[in-house]
């Protein structure tokens, strides 16, 4: 505590640092400066590092034999093989860290599908309001009516049990989520008195809504992205666990490697543990950063 | 022939299930090039809707518009709304009330500067950043350039209000609407802020409409005042007739409720009795009557018409029992 509060000070006293700056600026002072926010950080970064380098980390295959393993008698942790073996006598190390590659691409794709696809009809509803936003925003409440489980097993059931209907059916289920929350925002900045005096100024209906109510109604949504990629991974392991993600067994994914190994629980439970403490840590990551840049951005929290 | 013309303007607030709403009730004023005109009234009196009425931002649902608002000849109302869009910022232009939240806060200040020449005189990139500097710095920002980047809350309350006097200016509109501009700002500031529309106004010789509810600032800037009350015009004459002479009750009434430095400490203050919610509806009976010292019965029975005043000439007024100029000589003095 003491060494960052003297880090602070040295910051604040550094010449020539600028006082002030954007808002976005000072969001981003405040969040260097929380302890729980650069935990989360680094936690991402660890996932992303451990997801793009799997390859050089990993010391074995994670698809190959390379012990005996029998039902009874799952080896455990040694010195080769840190968390033991799996069940098919795979190096359970090696198969959560390639694992995290399939979380990363699916929270990833599906939270940009789902950003856009919410945004685009956010802005819809909130840059023309009347019948527009009306319709919208029916739509979007028959999308938030339908359980998202639900939907991802029809999804499955259409296009087949590929990762891409998980991505498909997760991007889906966050559409009126973004779409809400940015209609919302956009609606409350449209009344504000700088779009009134951009008005005033003849500035086109355009141009006030891209570069005046877009730009300050943006970052909630932002935050939401961070929160929903933790939801995102989550959901992945949870439809992967019902069965409904990727079938291919040469790729390590954590949600299905829960599901199978659940035969093994009161064997070697610890094929269990780890990949849900490593769906854990990937989640907490994204949402202890959301968390506090919410606090970061939003006025109300601000200390 | 006048700049501005405003005849009969009538704005109805209308909302299903409850009353409406008369915001401005018929009412008339017009401004030539060059001129200033003060709307004086207190809050609630139309002022600003008659300007936002003026300047085409009333919303268009749950809004009705009567009368007609002729800029340079050409009615506005009758304008399309890209039409009425293009004039906006070209030829007439606005100052709003409060400068902490006109300015976009995520959007630096030269970029909401150029952005208004990009618009209307089509400038872009270079061209348009150093006009740009040079607008700040004709409303007195220091080093301009370097205040092109800054951001809205890096800006004081007066700097924000001249940036936004910078944009409105920036196109030398020959007609400028001030919705109390100087209403957020401290005292001191208020006269700088004022100073430099003065300034502004007379270098450029932009005809200035001045809303607002201090006399004081009415009795530094304007060359004709109009005093509304409830939605109507009650009184109008020029600057030195109207605090000279006096004529209507309410007008009466604001001057004397102005707080002297040549009193003596304690004594109290001259408010008008009752609040601006105690009025009549203008078409039986004067509004203002509940508040009036003059009152008399027929004030409460009909309405007075804005007419000229039969004792002193070029000031019109709505009243059927208005104070008698002697006695209001040695007020307005």
């Amino acid at each position: 505590m003491s060494l960052s509060q003297a880090e602070v000070s040295l910051e604040t006293a550094a010449p020539g640092e600028e006082v002030g700056g954007s808002i976005t600026r000072e969001a981003w002072r405040r969040l260097r400066r929380n302890p729980v926010a650069i935990t989360g950080f680094v936690m991402i970064v660890v996932f992303v590092l451990v997801a793009v380098l799997a390859p050089l980390l990993a010391p074995y295959s994670p698809t190959q034999q390379v012990g005996q393993a029998t039902p009874t008698s799952i080896p455990g942790p040694s010195a080769h093989h840190w968390l033991g073996l799996d069940d098919l006598g795979r190096d359970e190390l090696s198969r959560i860290l390639y694992g995290a590659r399939q979380s990363l691409l699916v929270g990833v794709v599906s939270l940009t599908l789902g950003a856009v696809g919410g945004v685009a009809l956010g802005v819809l509803a909130g840059a023309f309001g009347g019948w527009v936003d009306n319709l919208v925003m029916r739509v979007v409440d028959i999308m938030l009516s339908v359980p998202g489980i639900l939907f991802a097993i029809a999804v499955a059931a259409a296009l087949g049990q590929k990762l891409t209907s998980v991505m498909i059916a997760i991007a889906v289920v966050n559409v009126p989520i973004f779409a809400r929350l940015l209609r919302g925002q956009m609606l409350a900045h449209r009344g504000s008195d700088y779009a009134l005096a951009a008005q005033s100024l003849g500035v086109r209906r355009s141009s006030i809504v891209f570069r005046h109510v877009l730009p300050n109604s943006i970052s909630p949504v932002i935050v939401q992205g961070t929160l929903t990629l933790a939801t995102a991974i989550i959901d992945a392991a949870g439809l992967a666990f019902l069965g409904l993600g990727g079938q291919d067994p040469g790729v390590p994914e954590w949600g299905r490697m829960l599901a199978e190994t659940q035969r093994y629980l009161s064997v070697a439970p610890r094929l269990a543990i780890f990949p849900g403490l490593a769906i854990v840590f990937a989640a907490l990551g994204f949402t202890l950063l959301g968390e506090s840049l919410r606090e970061a951005l939003d006025p109300k929290y601000r200390r | 022939m006048a700049l501005l013309d405003v005849k009969d303007l009538e704005v109805v607030f209308t909302r299903r299930g409850r009353r409406d709403v008369r915001a401005v009730d018929g009412v008339s004023f017009s401004v030539d090039p060059g001129q200033t005109v003060g709307l004086v009234g207190e809050s609630g009196c139309g002022k600003s809707v008659t300007s936002l009425a003026v300047m085409g931002l009333l919303p268009k649902r749950g809004v009705q518009r009567g009368g007609s608002v002729y800029f340079d000849g050409a009615n506005l109302f009758d304008l399309s709304d890209d039409r009425m869009r293009d004039m906006r910022g070209r030829d007439i232009a606005m100052v709003f009330q409060d400068p902490m939240t006109s300015l976009n806060p995520v959007v630096p200040v030269g970029v909401q500067v150029t952005e208004v020449l990009e618009r209307h005189r089509g400038m872009r990139g270079a061209a348009a950043r150093s006009e740009a500097a040079h607008l700040l710095e004709r409303v007195g920002i220091p080093e301009p350039e370097r205040r092109l980047g800054d951001y809205p809350h890096q800006l004081s309350g007066g700097m924000r209000q001249r940036a936004l006097i910078a944009m409105s200016l920036a196109c030398q509109p020959r007609l400028l609407i001030a919705d109390e501009p100087t209403t957020a700002l401290d005292v001191t500031i208020q006269a700088q802020i004022l100073e430099l529309l003065k300034e502004l106004v007379t270098d450029s010789g932009t005809a200035l409409v001045m809303i607002t509810h201090d006399l004081g600032v009415v009795a530094g800037l304007c060359d004709v005042v109009n005093v509304m009350y409830s939605g109507r015009v009650v009184e109008s004459a020029t600057r030195g007739e109207l605090f000279g002479t006096p004529r209507h009750p309410y007008t009466g009434g604001l001057l004397r409720s102005v707080p002297r430095l040549d009193q003596p400490r304690g004594v109290a203050l001259n408010p008008i009795p009752g609040s601006p919610s105690d009025t009549l509806p203008w078409a039986e009976a004067c509004a203002f009557a509940p508040r009036c010292g003059n009152v008399e019965s027929r004030c409460r029975e009909s309405s007075p018409a804005l007419a000229d005043d039969p004792l002193r000439p070029a000031h019109e007024l709505r009243c059927f029992n208005p104070l008698a100029p002697a006695v209001l000589d040695e007020v307005g003095s």
